[in-house]
């Protein structure tokens, strides 16, 4: 493998694993303050995408309001998913709450099925199409988007989360929710807070990613798997976490492609790419049990 | 006076449940509804295994769609490549299957919540990926066709008709075989271990040795439910075991009951039912289906099982009180 | 507020029990001799005839709706005309469509269904994995089903595939027409990137036993699995290798403008090869610039308005495309729903010789018989079919063309 082929396979990871690190950061918010795995996440995703393209390329209006509005709408669909589906199965276990987003995927799945139909689409690129070239390889203007917007979305989360009262409470629901009610945070509110959050971060990646990936009603259902793997690598402990995971993932799997060696075709790379990530978690959690034995 | 009366009740409800059960297959009743049937039936048995699996130990299976491939594929290769006797592999794929699972699950175990559900993914994933790219083997992305059916000395169950029975005669067994353990010493521990599982090591509980055998128990149950499915089928793809599958098999458990044997059969043919009914919606069907999900958690977070039982307990009260009342 | 609960609960089992009630009354009666004739109200009045009922399993959801969907408005425009004209020989057609939302186990499970409703005879499944699910199916319950997937596997071994034919071409035919062409143009080293599903190692498969006969070698073959959204690690590995003059991808349209669009951003500027599995405008539509010059094998719908009068199929494909776009609108047309048309033709021309009063099981032997034996040269939208008891694709050679992307519409390579 020359230098060359390396950093494009390097580029290619870090494109994939920043969108799976903005798709498990939604995870990530959502399991860290109630608990619950959100099997809608890839969903809001989705609609990210599907909204920018019929803002964008089908009613006309500009780029950059039709990106904003599509982040609203999406981010509005998860406070509703909230208050109607998840705020209203009162004393609900956790697992139950998890087939409630089951459900909710499904639905969401449904009716975009139905108001966009079942072709694939592509919104407009941001900037064009003109590959760059980068330590003789080439990396797509979108796919810098994508990776620049992560970075953001990863910081400003990261502020948020220290540095705001409001951050700083879902911080505290994450760590103990019932010593955070004690001290006067609604739980009920956090949870809206990190569902609109997520919602709003989901449909961001969706917006940002679409142009390069494409996007229909059906892509909630893989993006939503690779987004879980990720934030499930980085523990659900913290947007930092999730994007470590994200980007971990990305480039197992792209140098996973490059090792072709043997029986193992690039068709095992998302094979390969777990059993890696499996091992890093035995490895971890081996750690961690000895940390709290020690402690 | 009071356990008298519950009896009854209770040995005359599953007496009606039987004679219908009995009944389904025949074309004057519900024959069209067989096929169905024999899903719904196949699908118990693994959802069974799930409900003592996520019930007891609280670990969430998101791969539990890898064991009932085992089963289905070691049957299948088995019994049509080697053209070995289906109830041998069916019992050689059990044996492989729930020891792989044993194997498998000490390293798994150790693993806590969240990375226990990722590492049960994954397994599910890795397995699906195998399931696909071992073509000379298992058939790859389009399968195998042409597996043979089970039979008993010449009496072969090539039809519908003949397969209900065999598949529910299972079904009741392991059923039956559940309910035992869980009523056993084993069910308690198991209920210990759920309730916390500090103090049931403290009670000299083996933790994770019941966990690992609960989990090897899943896995059997799910080859055997997977053996049946391709003899049912007589072709087997990897597409009924992907990541989706595990999910639709969680579905099924926790509306089911978790933690509840018979529950199983309420999540399974719920699932089904529903699927076959909103056929007829046309595009809207995942829409309703979706709605109808959430709508059955909403209402019935302990699943539909348990709902049933409070409403049978409640109806069965209001019965009572108005013979007593003067 | 526990009321409630209760009250919703046992509404909803109320409301399933009855839809399933209202399900088994409106599919009448399982089993049963004939589609007899209804009964005769008076001597005087003409029994009205029973309808034929034909049954479809297709793709309306999922990875395969592409395909499915298409079939089916193919079906429904053509059940509409046919029974417009009075129906065949006075018999009204009923085209029963099931979803199979790309699901084997659903197919599976539609296919029962509509078997025991009675039809005639099954249109479809869309895809090749859920096709080869039905065999056994099928076969069991002897109803005539015409595939409308491509792996040649659906139709062979002949022997044991009495009741199923298909319409498509399959991928050995299109192989054979990207071979030829590179030959034509004097490329002998290529690469090779290939789906992991069973249409895309159909083509694997195919490709590199075919390779030789046309002086080809192949020095790289990467695959990619369905829903991938980068392929830039095969392609790097592609580009990489030395001497490589053009790549042939076999996939589906998403993954296969994933594929043009790398290829760009890599700035690769070798040829690119798609399989006629792309033959549809959402591949134009989203691929955009990144498409232009891939080059294809198709069906000559795509052509048909270039179709020579000289050429059996014009008349076919000119009708077909002219009456589906009055419906669904200028450069709606595309081969997946020829294949349907070709099937349900098929079937039509068997019943339009059918006669009458024959028993379910006898209807459903003479169609297949038909099918088997009298369909000799016709001219359908997918190519000229013969069939016989040897062959139950029975497709003429030359049925594909090579077309170019050029400003984003598809241009035939005469």
């Amino acid at each position: 493998m020359s230098t060359d082929q390396f950093v494009q396979y390097l580029i290619s990871g870090l494109t994939q694993g920043s969108i799976y690190a903005l798709i498990g950061l939604g995870f990530t918010i959502i399991y860290a303050v109630t608990r619950i795995i959100n099997f809608a996440q890839g969903e809001f995703v989705m609609l990210g995408g599907m909204l920018s393209f019929t803002l964008a390329s089908s009613v006309g209006i500009p780029l950059i309001p039709a990106i904003i509005l599509a982040v609203l709408i999406a981010a509005a669909v998860g406070a509703i998913m909230y208050v109607l589906a998840i705020r209203t199965a009162r004393g609900a276990s956790v697992v139950s709450l998890i087939i409630i987003t089951i459900g909710a995927a499904i639905f969401l799945r449904g009716v975009a099925g139905q108001i966009w139909g079942v072709n694939f689409v592509r919104p407009p690129f941001f900037s064009g199409d003109k590959s760059i070239s980068f330590l003789g390889a080439y990396i797509h203007p979108q796919a810098l988007w994508i990776i620049g917007t992560m970075v953001v979305v990863t910081i400003i989360l990261h502020l948020f989360l220290s540095y705001t009262m409001v951050g700083k409470a879902l911080k505290a629901c994450a760590i103990n929710p019932v010593a955070s009610s004690l001290v006067g945070i609604n739980p009920k509110t956090m949870a809206l807070i990190a569902f609109v959050l997520a919602a709003a971060v989901g449909g961001i990646g969706g917006v940002v990613m679409a142009p390069l990936i494409m996007t229909s009603y059906t892509v909630g259902v893989m993006l939503g798997l690779k987004g879980f793997v990720a934030a499930a690598i980085g523990g659900f402990k913290s947007p930092i976490a999730a994007v470590v995971g994200g980007i971990l993932l990305g480039v197992v799997e792209s140098l996973a492609v490059a090792a072709d060696w043997g029986p193992f075709s690039s068709a095992y790379k998302d094979a390969i790419a777990l059993v890696v990530l499996l091992l890093i978690l035995l490895i971890r959690s081996g750690r961690l049990a000895e940390e709290e034995m020690t402690s | 006076m009071l356990t008298k009366v519950k009896s009854k009740w209770n040995y005359l409800v599953i007496a009606a449940l039987l004679v219908l059960l009995l009944l389904i297959p025949f074309e004057w009743f519900l024959g069209q509804y067989t096929h169905l049937a024999i899903f719904i039936g196949i699908y118990t048995i693994v959802t069974v295994g799930l409900c003592l699996l996520m019930g007891y130990t609280g670990q969430v299976s998101l791969g539990q769609a890898a064991f009932f491939g085992m089963g289905a594929y070691v049957s299948a290769i088995l019994s049509k490549t080697y053209g070995v006797n289906p109830w041998l592999a069916m019992f050689i794929a059990a044996v492989m299957t729930g020891a792989f699972a044993y194997f498998i699950g000490y390293p798994i175990f150790r693993l806590k919540g969240n990375y226990l559900a990722m590492a049960t993914l994954g397994l599910g994933l890795i397995m699906w990926i195998l399931f696909r790219q071992l073509v000379q083997y298992t058939g790859g992305p389009d399968g195998m066709v042409g597996i043979p059916y089970l039979s008993i000395g010449g009496f072969v169950f090539d039809t519908s008709f003949k397969r209900y029975f065999l598949i529910w005669f299972f079904c009741l067994v392991i059923l039956l075989i559940s309910q035992n353990i869980v009523r056993s010493r084993t069910g308690r521990a198991l209920r210990a271990i759920h309730g916390s599982e500090a103090a049931a090591e403290s009670l000299g509980i083996n933790v994770d040795q019941f966990k690992v055998k609960i989990l090897a128990l899943s896995a059997v149950y799910a080859s055997l439910a997977g053996s049946l499915y391709v003899h049912h089928l007589r072709f087997v793809s990897p597409q009924s075991f992907d990541f989706l599958a595990s999910v639709k098999l969680v579905v099924m458990a926790v509306i089911g009951g978790l933690a509840s044997v018979w529950g199983a059969i309420f999540g399974s043919g719920t699932t089904h039912v529903l699927s076959e009914v909103l056929r007829k919606a046309g595009e809207w069907d995942i829409i309703i289906y979706g709605l109808i999900l959430m709508l059955i958690m909403i209402f019935m977070p302990g699943g539909l099982f348990v709902k049933l039982k409070e409403i049978f307990e409640r109806l069965r009260l209001r019965y009572r009180q108005r013979g007593v009342e003067p | 507020m526990r009321n409630y609960l209760k009250y919703a609960v046992v509404l909803i089992l109320a409301v399933a029990l009855l839809a399933l009630g209202g399900i088994s009354c409106s599919t009448g009666e399982e089993g049963g001799p004939t589609p007899t004739p209804s009964a005769t109200p008076t001597p005087t009045a003409a029994p009205p005839k029973e309808h034929y009922k034909i049954g479809a399993v297709l793709d309306l959801n999922g990875a395969y709706s592409n395909l499915g969907i298409p079939e089916k408005r193919t079906l429904e425009m053509m059940v509409g005309q046919i029974n417009e004209n009075g129906g065949v020989n006075g018999h009204l057609l009923d085209v029963s469509i099931f979803d199979a939302k790309s699901l084997v186990d659903e197919c599976v499970s539609g296919v029962v269904g509509l078997i025991a409703d009675n039809v005639l005879a099954i249109i479809g499944p869309s895809s090749s994995g859920e096709s080869a699910g039905i065999i056994e199916t099928v076969t069991a319950a002897k109803v005539p089903n015409i595939s409308l997937a491509a792996r040649l596997s659906i139709v062979t071994p002949v022997e044991e595939r009495y009741w199923v034919f298909k319409t498509p071409q399959t991928e050995v035919e299109a192989v054979r027409a990207i071979y030829a062409y590179l030959q034509g143009k004097g490329i002998t080293e290529i690469a090779i990137i290939t789906d992991t599903s069973g249409y895309g190692q159909g083509g694997k498969q195919y490709l590199e036993s075919d390779a030789a006969d046309y002086g080809i070698t192949i020095l790289d073959a990467k695959t990619f699995n369905s829903g991938d959204t980068d392929m830039t690690p095969q392609l790097t590995h592609i580009n990489g290798t030395a001497g490589v003059q053009a790549v042939i991808c076999w996939g589906t349209d998403k993954e296969s403008v994933i594929v043009a669009q790398n290829m760009k951003t890599l700035q690769m500027t070798i040829p690119l090869f798609c399989s006629h599995g792309v033959a549809t405008k959402a591949f134009i539509n989203a691929g955009g610039a990144a498409v232009e010059g891939v080059i294809i094998p198709a069906g000559k719908l795509l052509a048909a308005d270039e179709i020579p009068a000289s050429d059996p199929q014009q008349k076919v494909l000119l009708k077909y495309k002219n009456d589906y776009e009055a419906i669904y609108g200028a450069d709606s047309i595309d081969t997946f729903g020829g294949h349907a048309y070709d099937a349900l033709s098929m079937v039509v021309a068997a019943l339009g010789n059918m006669t009458e009063g024959l028993s379910l099981a006898e209807a459903r032997a003479f169609i297949r018989d038909y099918i088997e034996n009298d369909i000799k040269n016709l001219a359908l939208t997918g190519g000229v079919f013969t069939m016989s008891p040897t062959n139950h694709l029975g497709m003429s050679p030359g049925s594909l063309l090579m077309y170019e992307i050029k400003n984003g519409d598809w241009s035939w390579l005469k």
